[in-house]
């Protein structure tokens, strides 16, 4: 078996749209992490989005294979509980469903069987604590409400203990201020291991000091054009997208 | 004929449609007439006021035309409905064991008895036209608590009951309430003395068994000064291919600084017209609830009213409805304030599957004179498919510019956005929805006792299976 997340080839587009993904190719082996950088509109929040399996978009060639296997025919919640998570960008705010209710259905989905109680209170108790956070957010309303920077704390929040195998991670690091930026960098290391692989979207390399990538990716008009060690990240810190663009243009 | 008349198979969606293998004793003959309400009386051996009360009724009930300002009743055959079935001789066994074994075990099957033993103060069962069994805790009849069928409390209690009886709801009030009047049969009469407190609830049960039955119980809730009571009914009928016809009557007093809730779980089978008139007199610095879950019938026609006729007194209406194809839910509630200080709110949440249609119709009305009535309406409504239908019809009538009124009204559709994000951490699509559904009715819902918000729940999670995708 590979362990390892595989996007291989993908074409993907709007259903009856808009063509979005131009032949990505990525690996991210079980145990690595590896970040996504580039403009906006380039399609970063999509593949995302593709990969937990939104039915808005539609894959015209190419697959996604999680550990060997492909993912293409499975429902989003089929492959969420084999193993696969997505934070949102944009985490969705749903009304009346208390946080701590949904994340223990969630468990539940995922385990096939009644959660055990005092297990997922464990789970939630170790959670807030690596997050700094107080209880108080469990009984809320599910993002309803919620700030900014506290929508994303709470998807890594569901990520600690959801236990995904792969997880992607989609500008976690915006709207954060810079505690919580370490608190949110310091939820994701604890998840590291050999048993975890991860993708990180985002714009700044400074999420990249606490979160040390594996490898970095360069995505342009929907397609991988460019990829390195953290020191790209650096590279686009200081120079910006112009010399990728022009890669992917003598590229194509 | 009633042999004849076959089962409808809806699958495992309703699944309270079993039949019973159980005969009334006595039945009226079919169809409205003055010798079937003359025999309704008859059987249940009235005072003579009682059958002129009757027949008077049935005269304003036949000069009321059908109304036509809400949901269509043009189905409704008064000629193919049987007014009255007695299902066994006796009423009011204080036992479960005095329950002939049919009508217990449909009981045991709705879990009637074990809720009774737990978290139930009172439990009166109604089996067709009559209250099969009634029962209330000791403790609770020391204190001079009355729970018993209608019949009984116009027997024993007929000073208390004569007092009561109508004084809410007049036969002139509207068709189906003149209608009820002449053909009443089962129900409860609830007295709770000054300044007891009866803590768990009261629930009443009705079960329509026999094809092509009326229902028309009658309730009478008093609870006097200073005390409080929380008053539950729950409904369920077999799925026939014709329908049947459920019309109640509820009249409830709330003295001086007392308080009171009436919830009601509406889950009829779907063949069902449910036209029910229930109204509160609320007094002085006393607090009247209704909660009103409409999941169930054909044809819903009902908006529970509280009048506010004494100083400080205040009262909520929370309803929630669901409407799934071939159903429509025409709910909402009234709230008239007669008296200054008072204040209530009505928050309205529906929801809409299918071809589904669910209807908000509410008013508000403040009399002249009535200084510094705050009142609040929200009314939501959630639309699942395409061609699920929902219409919002709010009526104000504020006479006196010391009001404060607020109303809000939204109407949105089940978001794709929220479904695959719960889908994305691992819910199948139909709980995902299901879920979003619970959390749209979550604020009326958090208000009921917790083995019944886990009930609302579940039929939620039944009504919304294969709704989506
Ligand atoms: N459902 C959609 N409907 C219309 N356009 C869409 C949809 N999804 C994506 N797009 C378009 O596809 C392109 C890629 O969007 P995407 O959100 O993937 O970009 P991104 O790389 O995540 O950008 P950002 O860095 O700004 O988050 C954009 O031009 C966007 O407007
Ligand atoms: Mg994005």
């Amino acid at each position: 078996m590979v362990n390892q997340l595989e996007i291989r080839n993908l074409h993907a587009r709007i259903v009856d749209g808009e063509t979005i993904l131009n032949g990505v190719n990525l690996i991210v082996p079980k145990g690595q992490i590896h970040a996504i950088m580039g403009p906006n509109g380039a399609g970063k929040s999509t593949l995302g989005k593709i990969i937990a399996g939104d039915p808005s978009y539609e894959i015209t060639k190419g697959d996604i294979l999680m550990d060997g296997e492909s993912i293409l025919e499975m429902e989003a919640d089929e492959r969420a509980r084999k193993g696969l998570f997505l934070a949102f960008q944009y985490p969705v705010e749903v009304p009346g469903v208390s946080n701590a209710n949904f994340l223990r259905l969630a468990l539940q989905a995922k385990q096939g069987g009644e959660v055990n109680m005092m297990e997922f209170y464990g789970k939630l108790q170790k959670a807030l604590k690596t997050l700094e956070w107080d209880e108080s957010i469990l009984t809320r309303y599910l993002n309803d409400g919620f700030s900014g920077g506290e929508k994303k704390r709470n998807e890594i929040m569901h990520m600690m203990v959801l236990e995904p195998t792969y997880a992607i991670m989609d500008e976690t690091d915006s709207g954060l201020d810079i505690d919580a930026l370490k608190v949110v960098a310091k939820g994701v290391n604890a998840m590291r291991g050999p048993n975890f692989g991860a993708l990180l979207i985002t714009h700044y390399q400074r999420l990249l000091n606490y979160i040390v990538p594996d490898a970095v990716h360069v995505m342009i008009d929907g397609r991988i054009v460019t990829s390195g060690g953290p020191e790209l990240a650096l590279r686009l810190e200081e120079q910006g997208y112009d010399w990728v663009k022009e890669l992917a243009a003598t590229a194509s | 004929m009633s042999e004849n008349i076959l089962v409808e198979d809806i699958g495992n969606e309703y699944k309270y449609g079993f039949v019973d293998e159980v005969q009334p004793v006595w039945k009226a003959e079919k169809g409205l007439s003055r010798r079937v309400v003359e025999a309704i009386s008859y059987h249940k051996d009235e005072p003579a006021w009682m059958l002129q009360f009757r027949l008077k009724a049935l005269e304003i009930y036949q000069s009321k035309p059908v109304p036509t300002w809400g949901a269509d009743l043009s189905g409704l055959n008064m000629d193919e409905i049987y007014f009255y079935a007695k299902p066994t001789e006796k009423r009011d066994a204080r036992s479960w064991d005095e329950v002939p074994e049919e009508i217990r075990r449909t009981y045991e099957k709705l879990g009637i008895p074990e809720a009774e033993r737990k978290v139930l103060a009172g439990v009166g069962a109604q089996y067709d036209s009559e209250m099969v069994y009634h029962q209330v805790r000791e403790e609770l009849q020391r204190l001079g608590v009355i729970f018993v069928s209608i019949e009984e409390g116009l027997k024993h209690h007929e000073d208390l009951f004569r007092e009561y009886f109508a004084t809410v709801i007049p036969p002139e009030d509207n068709k189906y309430a003149a209608l009820n009047s002449a053909v009443w049969s089962g129900g409860s009469f609830v007295y709770v003395p000054k300044g007891v407190k009866v803590e768990l609830p009261l629930q009443a049960y009705f079960r329509v068994n026999t094809a092509e039955l009326g229902q028309f119980e009658r309730t009478i809730i008093v609870v006097d000064e200073g005390a409080e009571v929380h008053y539950i009914e729950g409904c369920t009928a077999p799925t026939y291919t014709t329908d049947s016809f459920h019309s109640g009557v509820i009249e409830i007093v709330v003295n001086q600084g007392a308080k009171s809730r009436y919830t009601t779980i509406q889950n009829w089978s779907h063949n069902m017209y449910n036209l029910v008139t229930q109204r509160a007199l609320v007094k002085k610095d006393a607090y009247h609830m209704w909660l009103d879950g409409n999941l169930g019938s054909k044809v819903t026609m009902k908006y529970p009213s509280s009048y506010l006729v004494e100083e400080g007194a205040r009262s909520d209406i929370l309803s929630i409805a669901f409407a799934n194809t071939g159903q429509h839910q025409d709910a909402g509630g009234k709230l008239i304030f007669a008296a200054s200080h008072t204040g209530g709110s009505i928050v309205s949440k529906s929801i809409s599957k299918g071809a589904g249609r669910s209807s908000y119709r509410g008013l508000i009305k403040v009399y002249e004179g009535a200084k510094h009535v705050k009142v609040n309406v929200e009314c939501d409504a959630l639309l699942i498919n395409e061609e699920s239908r929902t219409d919002t019809y709010p009526y104000m009538e504020i006479e006196d510019d010391t009001a404060t009124v607020g109303h809000e009204a939204t109407v949105s559709r089940l978001n794709d956005e929220q479904i695959f994000y719960l889908q994305s951490r691992g819910l199948p699509e139909d709980e995902a929805a299901a879920l979003i559904v619970r959390g749209f009715i979550e604020p009326v819902a958090k208000e009921l006792p917790l083995e019944y918000a886990v009930e609302l729940n579940r039929l939620i999670e039944l009504e919304m299976e294969g709704s989506v995708g």
